[in-house]
């Protein structure tokens, strides 16, 4: 392994790298791994996807967090996408920070690391898509800065060709070109749009860019080299804020459209618990609307009962009502507001379970059914059998006891097969068509524009965090 | 003349050839009417309809002879209307005794002869019995539902009736013009055939009551449903020798009173509410926070009242309600036991011992003392929980059959005549109406067959267990919900016996759903538009099985059926106990909501059953067959001519 003692970066982090280097080597000599073996698996892993990109180096003390992460991930310790998808965030900012980079090619460097990180998040929880979201919303945003930041540089170069009183003050016209160059960038044209969606050509246009940035590059000074670098970091970095601050924001900026929504005297249906739902309905309670609310319990997580609890605390007329007694009730209410586990690039949801039994009674009664989605719920790929696939099994003590059935189950024990089985699904699949409206952060959106949604977030470069193994 | 009359006459040869309709149903029906005739001894042995069942799916075989020698008239195109009524009866009379004659009534010339009067009775003609049943309870619906006249009654008559018939029909024709006079005016809207076949219904009915009569020397037995209301019965009784049209006068005017479908006690009403306290004797305690869309229902706390009327049991004294009766209440208010089957059971035999240590005080009439010892009972039953359909059903029929009691009979015979006869019912109706559901359902199951059920139904446990019997490879789905999670108690036992079963939540069942092959679900009553009436959670899991193009078998026994329509699950339901909702059996980590109970925005809702829309179901199998949903008013339908006959 070679690990280049760049000259541009600062002591601080050759301080941390040392010692974290040390500690390892200890540990090692003493025989003394990690706790976990899994550690070890995802260090031999991390070692892997070190050796893969030679270019790019990952600090050791990231590496702790990211594996801290991953167990995490794995042992299902951070429940919900929300809290998911801004610890995603959090430790890719950190890994970004902390990341050394080349003197050429920076943006690919810092792609390739953090598309190492990840697979490795994506498959520690791949049913959690909210980490595989935000994994791609940081690489789109690497990507875009890169772009605008090597527009603003070949802008920079024009400008300096141009006149000299450009010259001493490069960073603000940097800036300001960056600025421009993403305001053109953003907009959805035919030509974006185009380059969205071939990967290839994209990826062509990128090398290319950097190529010739990075020729470009020669003939300017040592010191320009390096505020560039740090240029790409630090506005990725202020990017990935800015995500940070949306997820933790999107709740207000949904529960903002209530009132739209929510006219006097309405009916509302819900399951389950979403922080998301409870904001919504206790804005419009704000707003001086008075309507009722029916809670489906959510079994067998029962979190309706915290949803009634927090609604009820807000003084608002709420009726619990068990999960089967959906159907009977739904031709008594106006509209059906729920959560969502994730937003598919098809429309579709991933929800709490016994949201498709909803959906299927709103459709039938014909009442709208509402889903309330932060913008990191949004995942851009497209569902296959999600039911099964974008599933996981709980734990069955939640149906039934251990040993409850004990003492009639003598039969099965011959056989080898065992007699009873209990499925206890998180996660329902709503189709797009059962879906009357999504509401999110953005404002409210048919199912079938969702894709369009994602186009803007996500680069399609980005859709498979999976790296080819290099030959 | 009416041109919509000769199809409609020609469908129903054909409905009878496409449906489930097992063959030897022909000599359910004849040991049937048998009874009819001799009430006094029910020969039980006949009536086996399991013997019935021989293959459920079987194409009736030809008719018999006379059916063939009607059945120009039946399926002729044009309709012989200008056939005359004595060649028809002529032709009758050629019947060998207990054969089966579907035609019989369906013949148009019988419509003919009392076309006119029809004109002039647009109203729904209910039977007698709408009194009756109106009387029943407060809370059994007794909706004046007009059956829809598409099919034609397989008639469950006799011979003997029929010709009792011939004399009638003078008597009938003299009535007509009775009729027109006091009729309320012709509605020339009501579509002829029904017309036909209420005339058919009224002159078989008149027929009947004027052979019994004849019989029975003046007896005057009433109508037979109408054995349940006292006063027209009290009615009957006087006018034993007035001439039958005044008589008919009489019921016609009870009968519009009636017709108009009994009110439930509706619990929104407070003046109502206060007198029916005043009456109870379990003094139920509304719930704190009413559920504002379920006014209408009683919303009481359950389980409160529950030691105080135990401890009641010991000073009970004897003019109130029976200890066996009481005990049952008791047990349903306690939740001890519950699914139609078992609750109705329960009450029969309550009913039974209560009879069997009855005697009647010598200044008053068995019939019309037991009749209103029942009465007393039915209504504590209902406050200790609201009558399922089926018990509605049952108390229907021991209605009729006490008002039925011969008065020649001593007090002994007609309690062993009763007590004979309840137990006729059960026998008949429960039980070996489940082996006839069994024996139909076990043909759907097919090896390697995935079947889902919900909660626990006693028809589709004895339907699992009778294929695994028989050595049907296959799985079991139980799909449970809160706050009974009856479908353990099913995991249990079907566990128990060594069926593979799987069990999950309501909410898994679209995940679940995919898997499976069949869904079979229990009913509490089956109604007259196909729509099931069943533990809540049915139709959500119906709805899904429709989404994912599973069908769904309904297991129902016939008696549970009932007349009334119903669109929704708000209008007639039942409240459960609010706190099942709050507390969460086992898991003691999930209590947030037993601190802010009291809270006033927050109202628990415990509904017990829903509604199941017939367009979910793809075929109800019942004791009389496997039919689709469309066909349940025709059961219905077969039901209550059944009782009348019968009675």
């Amino acid at each position: 392994m070679e690990f280049r003692r760049g000259s541009n970066d600062d002591g601080l982090d050759r301080r941390f790298w040392g010692r974290s280097q040390a500690l390892w080597s200890a540990a090692k000599r003493e025989g003394r791994y990690p706790s976990l073996p899994n550690d070890l698996l995802y260090l031999s892993h991390w070692f892997s996807s070190v050796k893969l990109t030679q270019n790019s180096v990952i600090m050791p003390d990231t590496h702790t967090l990211v594996n801290d992460f991953l167990n995490k991930l794995k042992k299902r310790k951070i429940e919900g996408s929300k809290a998911t998808a801004k610890l995603t965030a959090e430790l890719l900012r950190s890994v970004i920070s902390q990341q050394r980079l080349p003197n050429t090619n920076q943006a690919g460097a810092l792609i390739h690391a953090i598309k190492a990180i990840g697979e490795q998040l994506t498959t520690a929880n791949p049913v959690e898509v909210a980490v595989g979201n935000i994994v791609r919303r940081v690489l789109h945003i690497i990507r875009e800065e890169d772009v605008s930041l090597t527009t603003a540089s070949i802008g920079g170069l024009s400008l300096q060709g141009l006149s000299d009183d450009e010259e001493d003050n490069p960073l603000v016209s940097a800036a300001a070109a960056a600025a421009a160059a993403r305001t053109t960038l953003r907009p959805p044209s035919l030509q974006t749009l185009l380059e969205d969606m071939t990967p290839h050509s994209a990826a062509t246009a990128l090398h290319h860019s950097s190529s010739s940035a990075g020729d470009s590059e020669d003939k300017t000074k040592s010191t320009d080299k390096n505020s560039r670098s740090r240029k790409l970091k630090h506005n990725v970095i202020e990017t990935v804020n800015e995500l940070i601050q949306d997820i933790a924001t999107c709740h207000e900026q949904i529960a903002e459209q209530a009132v739209e929504h929510i006219h006097h005297n309405e009916v509302i249906l819900t399951l389950g618990s979403s922080g998301t739902v409870i904001e919504f309905l206790c804005a419009a309670k704000e707003k001086k609307r008075s309507f009722r609310v029916f809670v489906a319990e959510g079994a067998p997580r029962y979190q309706g009962h915290t949803l009634a609890k927090e609604l009820v605390a807000r003084g608002l007329q709420t009726t619990v009502i068990t999960d089967s007694a959906v159907f009977a009730m739904i031709s008594r209410v106006n509209m059906v507001i729920v959560g969502a586990h994730a937003v598919m690039a098809n429309g579709g949801v991933i929800a709490p379970v016994g949201l498709n039994m909803v959906a299927l009674a709103a459709q039938r009664h014909a009442v709208p059914f509402v889903v309330l989605a932060g913008i990191h719920k949004l995942c851009p790929l497209y569902p296959h059998n999600p039911e099964v696939l974008l599933n996981e099994l709980k734990s069955p003590s939640e149906l039934l006891d251990f040993g409850e059935l004990s003492d009639c189950m003598d039969f099965g024990i011959g056989t080898g097969s065992p007699l009873l089985h209990v499925v206890n699904p998180a996660f329902d699949y709503v189709p797009p068509k059962l879906v009357s409206l999504f509401i999110t952060d953005t404002g409210g959106h048919n199912p079938s524009y969702m894709y369009r949604l994602i186009a803007d977030y996500y680069s399609a470069d980005d859709l498979v965090l999976q790296q080819r193994p290099t030959s | 003349m009416d041109p919509r009359r000769a199809p409609r006459t020609v469908i129903d040869p054909k409905v009878r050839q496409v449906g489930f309709f097992a063959p030897p149903d022909r000599s359910q029906s004849v040991p049937l009417s048998q009874s009819s005739n001799s009430p006094s001894s029910p020969p039980l042995s006949d009536l086996s309809p399991s013997g019935n069942s021989l293959s459920p799916v079987m194409i009736p075989p030809p008719r018999h002879l006379s059916d063939l020698s009607s059945l120009p008239i039946t399926a002729g195109l044009p309709p012989t209307r200008l056939s005359p009524p004595v060649h028809r009866f002529s032709g009758e009379s050629v019947v060998p005794i207990g054969s089966y004659n579907p035609s019989e009534f369906a013949s148009p010339s019988v419509g003919d002869l009392f076309e006119d009067k029809n004109a002039r009775s647009p109203g729904p003609r209910r039977s007698r019995g709408g009194g009756g049943s109106a009387k029943i309870a407060s809370s059994l619906p007794a909706g004046g539902f007009e059956l829809p006249p598409e099919v034609k009654p397989k008639s469950l008559t006799t011979v003997s009736v029929v010709s009792n018939l011939r004399p009638n029909v003078t008597e009938k024709v003299g009535e007509k013009s009775i009729e027109s006079q006091d009729g309320s005016g012709a509605n020339s809207k009501q579509p002829l055939k029904e017309k036909t076949s209420k005339a058919e219904r009224r002159a078989l009915q008149e027929a009947q009551r004027a052979a019994k009569a004849a019989a029975k020397g003046g007896n005057g037995v009433a109508n037979i449903k109408t054995g349940k209301a006292n006063s027209v019965q009290k009615k009957d009784n006087a006018s034993v020798a007035a001439p039958s049209e005044k008589r008919l006068a009489d019921h016609k005017d009870k009968d519009r009173k009636k017709d108009a479908p009994h009110p439930r006690m509706q619990f929104d009403d407070a003046t109502r509410v206060e007198k029916a306290k005043k009456r109870a004797i379990v003094k139920q305690t509304e719930v704190r926070n009413r559920v504002e869309l379920f006014r209408h229902l009683p919303q009481y706390e359950h389980g409160t009242k529950l030691p105080h009327l135990e401890y009641k049991f010991f000073s009970l004294n004897s003019n109130s309600v029976h200890p066996a009766v009481y005990k049952v209440g008791l047990r349903y208010l306690a939740g001890d036991i519950s699914g139609g089957n078992a609750r109705c059971i329960a009450m029969l035999q309550a009913f039974q011992e209560s009879i069997m240590e009855y005697s009647a005080p010598p200044e008053r009439a068995l019939n019309r003392d037991l009749t209103a010892k029942i009465n007393s009972y039915i209504s504590y039953l209902i406050e200790c929980r609201p009558l399922s359909i089926s018990m509605g059903s049952a108390i229907k029929f021991v209605k009729t059959r006490i008002a039925n009691l011969p008065l020649t009979l001593s007090e002994s015979e007609a309690k062993a005549n009763l007590l004979s006869e309840i137990n006729h019912f059960i026998n008949e109706k429960i039980i070996l109406a489940d082996k006839v559901i069994v024996r139909h359902a076990v043909t759907k199951v097919r090896d390697g067959d995935i079947l889902l059920t919900y909660g626990s139904s006693s028809a589709v446990e004895m339907i699992l267990l009778h294929a695994h019997e028989l050595g049907k490879q296959f799985r079991v789905v139980i799909v449970d919900s809160r706050p009974k999670l009856e479908g353990r108690l099913l995991l249990r036992r079907l566990v128990a016996k060594g069926v593979s079963c799987t069990y999950v939540h309501i909410n898994a069942t679209s995940y679940i759903m995919h898997e499976v092959t069949r869904v079979f679900l229990g009913a509490s009553s089956v109604l007259a538009n196909g729509t099931v009436y069943s533990r809540v959670g049915t139709a959500c899991v119906a709805m899904v099985a429709n989404a994912c193009g599973v069908p769904v078998i309904v297991c129902c026994e016939a008696y549970k059926f009932h007349e009334r329509v119903q669109l929704d699950s708000i209008c007639c339901n039942e409240l459960g106990d609010p706190d099942a909702i709050s507390k969460v059996h086992g898991r003691k980590e999930v209590n947030h909501l037993m601190d802010i109970a009291d809270n006033e925005n927050l109202q628990l809702l415990n509904l017990t059953y829903d509604v199941t829309p017939s367009d979910y179901v793809s075929m109800i199998i019942t004791d009389y067959g496997m039919i689709p949903p469309t066909s349940v008013p025709v059961i219905v339908r077969e039901l209550r001519k059944e009782q009348i006959w019968s009675g």
